[in-house]
């Protein structure tokens, strides 16, 4: 059974460690703050100006003047700090930020990543993910691994515009858990009850398998 | 006073002229927006603070779309939603060009970028933070890692460092800096607030003229100087905005426990 978004966010939980400091891209990557288990410190930071990112506030408690990146009302932990957006991006672009965990459209067997425009019909921007892309060490990319016309988005070569080149290091989809090598997409693990077959089949990309492939354990 | 008599004459001199500057900081105040605004004509390029309609300056915005100016390009990350924020300017037709970094909120904006009324510049949000600050700071360009290998490099210059390429990215030149802050003096000397500081503290100085509006504009000395985040020199002008909407595009909360 594939894994629904949920299911995606609670693998990439995993690779969070302790006291790592995060930016959480919008979507499935803010699902992410949920699901980091229990004894793990972290920090999330938010490109719009504040690290020590909390949950959203309860109903009647909301500050306009309190928001994450997607613009949704947020609070703050203990020890949270707010600054301003070009330091934000020294965080990031400065390394100081361990692990980026964004969205994407399509990723290349290089390790190229599409996730900002589809030329003539979405055209949002790209907002800090070429900041991000450009400038982590650690990035986790969230993706369906198929469109919805059943066709693959790990392909050899993207065909969109370019959010990064070479930059990509894991992917966690519906169906899979990858790393880019230097040979291409290798096959980590897969979702409970898909088969290695499939997997291959919708895989545009050169991919590696090695060994048995074992299940995601999610909790 | 036995004590004064036994001081030189020089420094009993300047100690009495230091009492004249007392009364004397530079004061940058106006008393309405449309002081603050004076000036703004047709074809000039603004910068505008805000994330989202977070720390956006409501009031100057307003203003604009009353003053009527058009044929602006506007720097800004976000161009407000449909009705609200720099969408108003958008609705009225009144900006030529957008630099930003992400205008996914809002409709009209699309489909005027898509049909072509409206020209974009899309560029990496941390390159249009710190486009306004080498403005602010005297740097003429800088490079950066962002973008490199994609269309926003396009055109440009690159170079590399220590094994790895970055692109030449070049201070903005703007007319009016148009900035939101929490609270300011008369001086200038700014204090923001949450997330609603964002661009503006780095829009400041950043043009030939800085305008800023804050939600209350308090007496010199109310302000520590130690916790000031930015120093009146960057302002030219400051006024106390008169009525904020402060709207919230995605209002989202934690089940009550």
């Amino acid at each position: 059974m594939a894994l629904d978004k949920i299911g995606i966010a609670k693998r990439i939980a995993q690779e969070v460690k302790d006291g790592y400091y995060v930016n959480l891209g919008i979507g499935i990557p803010t699902l992410v703050a949920n699901y980091v288990p229990e004894g793990i410190n972290v920090e999330f930071q938010s490109e719009n100006g504040v690290l020590g990112m909390g949950p959203f506030p309860y109903e009647g408690e909301e500050d306009p003047d309190v928001i994450n990146a997607g613009k949704q009302t947020i609070t703050t932990l203990p020890g949270a700090s707010f600054f301003d957006s070009a330091m934000s991006f020294s965080m990031i672009r400065g390394k100081h930020v361990d692990l980026t965990i964004l969205g994407a459209m399509e990723v290349s067997e290089e390790g190229d990543i599409a996730n900002w425009k589809i030329p003539g019909k979405m055209v949002k921007g790209m907002g800090g993910a070429m900041d991000l892309v450009a400038s982590a060490e650690n990035i986790i990319v969230a993706m369906m691994h198929v469109n919805k016309a059943g066709e693959s988005k790990l392909l050899k070569k993207c065909s969109l515009p370019l959010t990064g080149v070479g930059c990509v290091k894991k992917i966690v989809t519906e169906l899979a858990v990858l790393e880019i090598t230097d040979r291409g997409f290798k096959l980590l693990e897969r979702a409970p009850g898909v088969s290695v077959a499939y997997i291959q089949s919708v895989t545009e990309g050169n991919l590696i398998v090695e060994g048995e492939i074992t299940e995601m354990q999610i909790f | 006073m036995k004590i004064i008599s036994k001081i030189p004459k020089k420094i009993t001199y300047f100690t009495i002229f230091a009492d004249k500057y007392l009364n004397q900081m530079i004061s940058k105040k106006v008393n309405s927006v449309e002081e603050a605004l004076r000036g703004v004509t047709n074809d000039m390029t603004l910068m505008l603070g805000g994330f989202g309609l977070c720390g956006i300056p409501e009031n100057a915005i307003a203003h604009l779309v009353e003053m009527g100016v058009n044929n602006l390009t506007c720097i800004s990350n976000n161009a407000g939603v449909d009705d609200f924020g720099l969408g108003l300017l958008l609705q009225h037709k009144q900006i030529k060009k957008m630099i930003s970094s992400y205008v996914g909120e809002n409709e009209e904006f699309e489909r005027q970028m898509l049909s072509g009324e409206l020209d974009v510049e899309l560029i990496p949000q941390g390159t249009l933070a710190e486009r306004c600050k080498a403005a602010q700071g005297g740097f003429p360009a800088f490079y950066t890692p962002a973008g490199y290998g994609t269309e926003v490099a396009e055109g440009k210059e690159t170079r590399e460092f220590n094994g790895k390429m970055y692109v030449l990215e070049k201070a903005f030149e703007a007319d009016f800096a148009i900035v939101k802050a929490w609270k300011g003096d008369e001086a200038g000397n700014l204090i923001f607030k949450g997330t609603a500081r964002n661009f503006n503290p780095c829009m400041c100085g950043a043009a030939k003229i800085t305008v800023v509006e804050v939600e209350e504009l308090v007496p010199l000395g109310t302000l520590d100087p130690n916790f000031i985040h930015i120093p009146g020199i960057f302002v030219q002008r400051i006024f106390q905005g008169e009525h904020y909407e402060k709207r919230i595009e995605q209002r989202t909360v934690r089940p009550a426990k």
